[in-house]
């Protein structure tokens, strides 16, 4: 049988949206496509509630002002620019700031349990950056709250259409266990995903005019991660594929503190809350070493003694934060530094020390998942001894280049959102705004592919047998390969290479090595011969995502190489200073004839109501003369508009 | 540096299959996971697991190590006498689909049953007040990571799949009574608890209390509870003469139809 003959025999399964991701941005997106009268279907890599979301602990960035009335979108659109070194889309931090509070409170009404603040209202706890308590969050479980609560929410729009409908599944079903490999077009325009079931190994086409990415990001392209198997770039590889732009990829999360000890557990996130609520960072030499590394742009927001630091957590009007809730990539840096300078933990690390900060029983009350977490897995008690911590890759701020209002990519029918979109975050994302960003765009997205559909009033692109065939003949390959390399193998040096050449600090010869070594690997890639069958084939399915893998560690590597400067998730150790010509460019990544193309686009100017937001002083550290607003103007803008 | 470790592991689908026998070197401080890890990378690029975050909370790697079913990612190797082998084999009570991956959709099908959150509609966004006191006892039940785990160990339906149609397990009645201690939920599920997800057939063995990786006192703090509601519900004289005025012996919120996975 011929693959066209063989592709006729695929299941074909009609929708109006395809959410690609089961994430918190894929659930949100389906909810509210659902809820837009829209077929939809949400394909999850993994069991329906696994997603990497439950992997969040802080919590949900949303300025509720419950505990501090002081806050409001303002403040927390300033606090994302500023821990974005304004690199960021800001009309997507705009909407962001507006619109998260609205996002959490509809969680809450869905059967999110949040903590509680003494007047009954959802308690908000501090993070790096962000200027006041702002966290929404359940102890430091907050993404599987998150998880659950969108899980039962789709659960419930199914229970409506069981009654109304007579089939649970008539508008909006989960395909557990699938993953797409390839988006599928009809000229311009998305037509629909072709994919494999991990249980069967049986291939399944999804017609439908509009598909939402949320896929999640790119972990698994580094060696240290913090991210599970899934995060093997797939949304941004499919967006590339199909036409879609990347925006600076150059840009990825080293959070500062991850376990070092044992080996196995390298990588395993400790929460940024433990900070929030009071943990220091110490050298071997038992120094508070944070206060050495406050870089003049946040010099006037931070305490420069360990005194005005201590009586911040009671006191936050009159004094200034302590250092250890900089901008993760500040505390990042820091952590390396002191490693490097001889002054670590015996393991590699630092020491992150809540014990001697918080009584016992207050530890085990707000970070049960950290004590745990070292209990279990590295026999340290936290509420006795310091925990030995150290960076590793977290997130990616680069992502799909999306219209901000809608999540609409330049593709036609496209659109993404969540860690798989960029921009919101510009180069460094705020602990917690991930959480809110998932469900700001999520519905965004959601509601944007809804809109897309009525705007085709019938003329539907269609799928060709074509398509199909070529799809499934590009997944069969690794099964079909009489011989070739073990795709783990293979995996584990394109790891090798992006962690020790495009990591967390880079240099121009490094990240030449690393192309050149990556140029090596694709052939390799391309190659890989996968052992067993079609059902439920690790091996295999590695096989497949290698391709998305190494696409986008190449994407990493090169725009990594062009930006000349340091910025958020980007250190060039040969360019260590933040440039204001380089601040109004965005570096974009596309596919031409199979191989990665970059780009530079210019950044469009904020808007003049948000200019007015900052001081002017502040924004001269980052932007151009041209660019600032007039000297003569008062510095809060006030009846300037 | 790493020392040798023999581990028989459990190959084969729905239709057949055996006990698989490897050998696997183990470095210090990994976990069983680590382990299947390596045995794929290196002898068994097929093995299917399940596993996503390796952090205990996901509630993925769901097997029975030893014959006690256990999250892989968080059994560490050193629990082991390294002289004897390893047994590593599927979960029990649900139907293999290949090596160490079960079809849990079960599951799926009894979450999907039970009548969903409902609070007052005429509570806006934004306006819920709760007190934290008031909140905990759900939120310990929300700490589950549905590793299904506790569904496995229960003997209600690990030793007698018919009653599967019948019962909830420990899982999802503890789901029940989340809802019914939630603060802010109107409806009342405690007569189809037990008519219609088999509360009664639960005899309080604490099996599901014992292997629950995130400690949560399943049978303690929502099973008995729950059932005292029950009962307390079934004898109240108020109730039961309502019952009998109104010839409508269960205004409770009904079990959600058509709940096929």
């Amino acid at each position: 049988m011929t693959d066209i003959d063989e592709a006729a025999q695929v299941a074909r399964l009609p929708y109006d949206v395809v959410v690609i991701g089961a994430g918190g941005s894929g659930l949100r997106a389906a909810i509210e496509a659902r809820m837009a009268g829209k077929r939809t279907a949400i394909i999850s890599k993994s069991l329906f509630g696994k997603a990497h979301t439950v992997m969040a602990e802080g919590g949900c960035a949303a300025a509720m002002g419950n505990v501090n009335p002081h806050d409001n979108w303002m403040v927390h659109f300033r606090d994302t620019m500023r821990g974005g070194k304004f690199l960021n889309n800001w009309r997507m931090a705009e909407l962001h700031a507006k619109e998260a509070p609205e996002r959490v409170w509809e969680l809450e009404a869905w059967g999110a349990v949040f903590d509680r603040t003494g007047d009954g209202k959802i308690s908000q706890r501090n993070f790096g950056g962000h200027t006041y308590p702002r966290l929404a969050h359940v102890g430091d479980r907050t993404g599987l709250e998150m998880i659950r609560t969108l899980q039962q929410k789709v659960v419930a729009l199914q229970q409506e259409d069981a009654v109304r409908l007579g089939d649970p599944e008539a508008m909006i079903k989960v395909f557990a266990e699938t993953t797409i490999t390839r988006l599928l077009k009809d000229g311009g325009k998305i037509a629909g995903a072709f994919g494999y079931v991990r249980e069967t190994g049986g291939f399944v086409v999804f017609e439908a005019p509009a598909v939402v990415l949320a896929t999640g990001g790119i972990g698994k392209v580094f060696k240290v991660t913090s991210n599970s198997w899934e995060y093997t770039g797939d949304g941004h590889a499919l967006a590339l594929l199909a036409g879609a732009t990347l925006l600076n990829m150059e840009f990825v999360q080293f959070h500062p503190t991850h376990m070092v000890w044992p080996p196995s557990v390298r990588g395993l996130l400790v929460t940024e809350s433990v900070r929030g609520d009071g943990g220091v960072l110490r050298n071997s030499e038992g120094r508070r070493y944070m206060f050495d590394y406050v870089p003049d742009v946040f010099r006037a927001q931070y305490a420069e003694t360990e005194e005005e630091a201590d009586r911040w957590y009671t006191d936050p009007d009159n004094n200034r934060r302590p250092p250890e809730l900089l901008p993760r990539d500040e505390v990042a840096r820091a952590n390396n530094a002191e490693v490097k300078a001889g002054r670590g933990s015996p393991h590699g690390g630092v020491y992150l020390d809540i014990a001697s900060r918080l009584p016992a029983a207050e530890i085990l009350r707000r970070l049960p998942s950290m004590y745990h977490q070292f209990k279990e897995l590295a026999d340290v008690d936290i509420t006795k001894e310091p925990m030995e911590v150290g960076p590793a890759q977290h997130y990616v701020m680069g992502g799909v280049e999306v219209d901000a209002d809608t999540g609409a990519s330049v593709v036609p029918g496209l659109f993404a959102a969540g860690e798989v979109s960029g921009g919101m975050h510009g180069s460094n994302r705020l602990g917690g705004n991930s959480l809110s960003d998932l469900l700001v765009f999520g519905r965004r997205a959601g509601l944007g592919a809804a809109e897309y559909v009525d705007s085709l009033a019938g003329g539907r692109p269609a799928v060709t047998d074509e398509a199909i065939a070529a799809a499934a003949g590009e997944a069969l390959a690794p099964l079909r390969r009489m011989s070739g390399e073990n795709p783990y193998t293979v995996h584990g040096e394109v790891q090798e290479v992006m962690s020790g050449l495009v990591g967390i600090i880079r240099r121009e010869d490094e990240i030449k090595t690393a192309l050149a070594e990556l140029e090596r690997l694709r052939e390799r890639a391309a190659s890989v011969r996968a052992e067993g069958g079609l059902a439920y084939n690790p091996g295999w399915h590695l096989a497949l995502d290698l391709r998305n893998i190494m696409l986008i560690a190449e994407c990493v590597a090169l725009a990594a190489l062009e930006r000349t400067e340091s910025r958020g998730g980007h250190t060039r150790e040969d360019f260590p200073e933040m440039s204001p010509e380089w601040r109004r460019i965005n570096l974009i990544c596309s596919l031409d004839g199979g191989r990665v193309r970059l780009r530079r686009q210019e950044m469009p100017p904020m808007r003049e109501d948000l200019l007015a937001l900052f001081d002017r002083a502040e924004l001269k550290k980052y932007m151009t003369d041209e660019e600032l607003p007039p000297a003569a103007e008062p510095a809060d803008g006030e009846g300037t508009h | 540096m790493g020392t040798k470790v023999r581990m028989r592991v459990w190959r084969g689908d729905g239709g057949a299959g055996g006990l698989v026998d490897y050998e696997v070197e183990v470095n210090e401080g990994e976990v069983v996971l680590d382990v299947l890890h390596r045995l794929q990378a290196t002898q068994a690029g097929d093995l299917a697991v399940r596993w996503n975050c390796k952090a205990g909370k996901c509630g993925s790697c769901s097997m029975e190590i030893n014959g006690r079913p256990r999250l892989a990612c968080m059994t560490r190797m050193s629990l082991f006498d390294p002289a004897d082998a390893i047994t590593i084999t599927p979960m029990r009570t649900f139907p293999v689909i290949r090596d160490l991956v079960t079809d849990v959709s079960f599951n799926y099908e009894k979450a999907r049953q039970i009548p969903s959150f409902t609070p007052d509609p005429s509570v806006g966004l934004g306006e819920f007040r709760m007190q934290q006191v008031d909140v905990e006892r759900s939120q310990e039940f929300r700490k589950c990571i549905e590793c299904f785990l506790c569904q496995n160990v229960c003997h209600v339906i690990r030793d007698h799949p018919e009653n599967m149609p019948a019962y909830a397990g420990p899982r999802f009645l503890m789901r029940i009574a989340e809802l019914e201690m939630h603060p802010a939920d109107t409806a009342d599920r405690r007569a189809i608890a037990q008519d219609e997800f088999g509360l009664g057939l639960c005899n309080i063995t604490k099996c599901c209390t014992e292997v629950c990786p995130e400690g949560i006192h399943i049978t303690d703090n929502a099973l008995i509870p729950m059932k005292e509601r029950v009962m307390s519900r079934k004898y109240d004289p108020v109730v039961w003469l309502g019952g009998k005025i109104a010839r409508r012996p269960r205004r409770d919120t009904p079990k959600v139809p058509g709940g096929r996975a």
